[in-house]
């Protein structure tokens, strides 16, 4: 019977092993699979036994992100705290049982959980694994300016809109608010409280971050990249010289100027951007067409998503929409050339795109990436990534943008955008109103820089639901915005 | 060394491990030493040193190994149903103690000659056929998550199926012998029998809507036939009977069709009839290579509700393979296969025909059990409720587990005290 038992012995032991094999496809090799999977309730739970990283503000000492700590059955969870409320709320966004992750503690996820590849992270995370002790993630340091922020949301208070300013030279978000903002604490428990919130637009959308993910048509705030275009491509300059009648025709139809009862008569290139003189914007953008146009919008960023650090779904790409779609006209005969220069005709913006419009121009053309984190840091300190300034591309020649910047100077010094004059500070800006036709209903918009000598801000304002002009709405905010950045003397 | 201060140096071993693991729980619980952790652990080595006490005084010359991994896997399941409730963990306790009693009884009762069971094979046939049974009766059997293989007698609730298969071995290591040169001829009226016991399996298949157990009776069946005819027609037959025989339940009961359907793609409804599978196997992922440490991994909500039913009994596994990765749950299952591997050693090494018949029925029935209920987890095979042995909470599976040990530990004193090998004793 013995060797009968030796094969009953073997096929048992051939069925453990069997167990052995199974057991290390579903440690090893299933693992990654299995943790990405959205019903994953341990994954779910166990990302709060994590002590999640803090996330700090420029200054390196106001917490946007902490922990509180709470035991519950004799383990330790680290729940998710937001001590400076509405203010970042967009950009942090909130990690939470209920709800998905979204804003910066979604996509810096990895390093807020010590998960990411860095080999310090990985060598801190798996001594805290062996020893048994709570998980630690890296501690994100933002370049956003708290101070500069909070003025901006008091600004925008129980309006609809955004502000976005970023540092020229290196790309640093300082101000990035959208209003009506919400309580990141009431995500997990009291959502019903963030759905109520009301504003001056109707659906209020707390949760959209307008800064980055608001489309907005940017009226004459766009025809700094008109002209940018007009300039670079060698066919005007600030000597060219126009006939403004008050109106401009198209396709056989007049195109009316803001106020079209009194023609300026002939001007110069500064003269139309000053007074921002529609006619001339429509003459020039049927001299360079349509495609050029849009080839320099492109140059500045439009059409790809804003390359910031913040979930690609929260983000969105300017330019042309059709039927709710990104589009490129294919031939000139599909889109409107007069209209378009002036910042109509279905042409959408986000304020974080227009701030890199403005930023560009004090750049003398370079487009940088704008970026929200300064500093990536291990447990004890140490730098995991620091953000270098990157510059994406020269969109335009350093020539055009200091042509460019003699007009935005006039529109502040003596044009439409006088409301954002700070004392003892050269300002270069462009004031924008989108018409609805409904008073009441405008979408006004104000882009601009400063010291113009040696840029240090560059911002894009916009409102919702406006009565006013760009100018008398949108410019006073950026100012004060301005001031506030200004006065800590950033470099 | 004699076989038994081995025992007593492993048992001690043990007792280590069983401090340093109860103590861990304790200090992932309450961030501190307690006394009560390592009394805990001092009544374990208490209980397992009367067993020792016990195999000294009725089979001294018995396998050395065998006590201490059965003290080990017990203390595996303790600490990890300690780990998941407390309370939970003082029921496993008690029924240790049951199931230590029990085995010393046996071991004390068949000192002398265990073999006289031989001539009450027929008897223990009959007691197995009513215990297997008994859950089919109205009023004291219960269903428990589906499957009907529960009598409740008031304060009693039992699984009596799991002393059904040890008296079934008997029988088949009594029956099997005597009848097994009869048998080996392979003529086709001797397929009788065979034909029964498949008829009895499918029964308990029906009755429990259980596949596991069915599987588990009918395997060890056919691994005792083997041994004893050395025909491996039988073993074809029969597993082309039993293939036949669950299609043929599947085909009739609904339980079964759902586990199946399960078994193959679990994420077709992951939040209902697919949760526990899936959420057992994130489990064990969720463990990873090093484990998240015991008293560590994730089993219930932040809020403290637990995220697996059943995990304290079914599903043991994949809570142990969370909190001791794949480090542990390999060591865990190497410590099955050397307890296999002991069990069969006995069977080779033991003379008489009802002896050998007897070892391989009972450590095959513990190998298969192990493969069925892990096999399940890791989804091997399909899903089926029965008890990881020593370790899963269930006082029945226990105690049972236990006779198993004092049957396996009798027969190899007697092996080893005839043979001229003793004194190599391992």
């Amino acid at each position: 019977m013995n060797s009968q038992i030796s094969r009953v012995a073997l096929a048992a032991l051939a069925m453990l092993i069997a167990l052995v094999v199974a057991t290390t496809y579903w440690q090893t090799w299933a693992v990654a699979g299995l943790e990405d999977r959205q019903d994953n309730a341990i994954q779910r739970v166990a990302q709060f036994t994590i002590k999640r990283g803090v996330i700090y503000a420029g200054d390196g000492r106001t917490v946007l992100a902490t922990n509180k700590q709470r035991r519950v059955k004799g383990r330790t969870f680290y729940f998710r705290r937001y001590p400076s409320r509405g203010l970042f709320a967009h950009t942090v966004g909130y990690a939470t049982q209920q709800r998905s992750r979204v804003g910066l503690e979604q996509s810096l996820n990895d390093y807020l959980t010590g998960a990411n590849s860095n080999l310090n992270t990985v060598l801190n995370t798996t001594l805290d694994k062996l020893r048994g002790v709570t998980i630690k993630g890296n501690n994100v340091v933002l370049t956003v300016d708290p101070r500069a922020q909070r003025v901006a949301l008091a600004a925008l208070a129980g309006q609809c809109g955004a502000i976005f300013a970023v540092a020229p030279r290196t790309g640093a978000i300082l101000v990035s608010a959208s209003s009506p903002t919400y309580d990141p604490n009431a995500a997990e428990r009291n959502f019903k409280l963030i759905e109520r919130i009301r504003g001056a637009c109707n659906p209020a959308s707390p949760l959209l971050n307008r800064a980055t993910n608001g489309r907005y048509v940017p009226g004459s705030t766009f025809k700094v990249v008109t002209a940018a275009a007009a300039i670079d491509s060698g066919r005007y300059s600030l000597a060219s010289t126009f006939n403004d009648l008050g109106y401009c025709i198209e396709y056989g139809r007049r195109v009316n100027n803001y106020d079209t009862s009194t023609p300026f008569g002939f001007v110069n290139f500064v003269q139309a951007m000053q007074h921002s003189i529609n006619s001339v914007f429509c003459d020039i953008g049927k001299k360079l067409g349509p495609q050029l146009l849009v080839e320099y919008t492109k140059r500045f960023g439009f059409y790809s998503p804003p390359p910031i650090e913040t979930p690609s779904n929260e983000r969105v790409a300017s330019g042309l929409y059709r039927g709710g779609r990104l589009f490129e006209p294919k031939n000139p005969f599909q889109v409107d050339p007069g209209r378009l220069a002036f910042g109509q005709e279905r042409l959408q913006v986000t304020p974080v795109q227009m701030a890199m419009v403005a930023a560009a121009v004090a750049a003398g053309g370079a487009v940088l990436r704008p970026h929200f984190v300064d500093r990536i840091l291990a447990t004890g300190g140490r730098v995991v990534t620091r953000t270098k300034p990157k510059e994406l591309r020269q969109a335009i020649k350093p020539s055009t943008a200091a042509a460019l910047t003699t007009m935005m100077e006039a529109v502040v010094s003596g044009g439409t955008g006088t409301a954002a004059q700070i004392p003892g500070i050269r300002v270069a800006g462009k004031t924008g109103t989108a018409e609805t036709g409904v008073n009441g209903r405008n979408t006004t918009s104000f882009i601009a820089f400063a010291p113009v000598e040696r840029p240090q801000v560059a911002i894009a304002v916009i409102l919702e639901n406006q009565s006013g002009t760009g100018g008398k709405t949108a410019a006073p905010i950026a100012r004060i915005v301005m001031e506030a950045l200004l006065r800590r003397g950033r470099t | 060394m004699s076989a038994r201060n081995r025992e007593l140096l492993n048992l001690i071993v043990v007792g280590m491990i069983t401090v340093a693991g109860f103590a861990s729980v304790y200090i992932a619980r309450q961030a501190e030493v307690s006394s009560a952790s390592l009394s805990y652990a001092g009544i374990f080595l208490g209980l397992y040193l009367v067993a020792h006490i016990v195999t000294r005084i009725c089979v001294p010359n018995a396998d050395p190994y065998l006590l201490p991994m059965a003290g080990l896997l017990t203390a595996i399941g303790v600490t990890e149903i300690y780990r998941l409730n407390p309370d939970d963990a003082f029921r496993q306790g008690m029924w240790i103690v049951v199931g230590v009693a029990l085995f010393s009884f046996v071991l004390f009762v068949l000192r002398r000659d265990y073999r006289r069971l031989e001539s009450y094979k027929y008897l223990f046939g009959l007691t197995a056929l009513v215990l297997l049974l008994l859950p089919a009766l109205p009023k004291i059997g219960t269903t428990v998550n589906g499957a009907r293989l529960w009598v409740d007698l008031g304060p009693l609730q039992f699984q009596p199926g799991e002393f059904a298969k040890i008296m079934l071995i008997v029988f088949l290591a009594g029956y099997l012998r005597e009848k097994r040169e009869v048998l080996a001829q392979g003529r086709p009226k001797d397929l009788g029998p065979l034909l029964v016991i498949w008829g009895g399996a499918m029964l308990v298949l029906f009755q429990t809507n259980d596949l596991g157990s069915g599987l588990l009776y009918f395997g060890v069946f056919l691994a005792m036939l083997y041994v004893a005819t050395a025909r491996l027609t039988y073993v074809a037959i029969g597993g082309v009977l039993f293939v036949a025989g669950a299609v043929g339940v599947y085909q009739v009961v609904g339980r079964v069709q759902e586990r199946v359907s399960i078994w193959l793609d679990p994420w077709s409804d992951p939040h209902r009839d697919g949760y526990q599978i899936i959420q057992s196997l994130y489990s064990i992922a969720n463990g990873g290579y090093p484990g998240t440490g015991l008293g560590q991994g994730t089993f219930s909500t932040t809020g403290g509700d637990p995220l697996i039913p059943y995990l304290n009994t079914d599903f043991i596994y994949s809570a142990l393979a969370q909190e001791l990765g794949l480090i542990g749950a390999c060591a865990l299952l190497l410590v099955y296969m050397l307890f296999v591997a002991r069990g069969f050693r006995i069977a080779l090494l033991t003379e008489d025909g009802f002896s050998k018949l007897a070892a391989v029925g009972l450590t095959f029935t513990f190998a298969l059990q192990t493969f069925i209920i892990v096999g399940g987890i890791l989804r091997l095979i399909p899903l089926t409720g029965i008890t990881l042995p020593f370790v899963s909470y269930g006082g029945s599976s226990v105690v049972a587990n236990f006779v198993l040990l004092a049957g396996l530990l009798l027969i190899s004193h007697r092996a080893n005290s005839l043979s001229p090998q003793t004194e190599r004793g391992s």
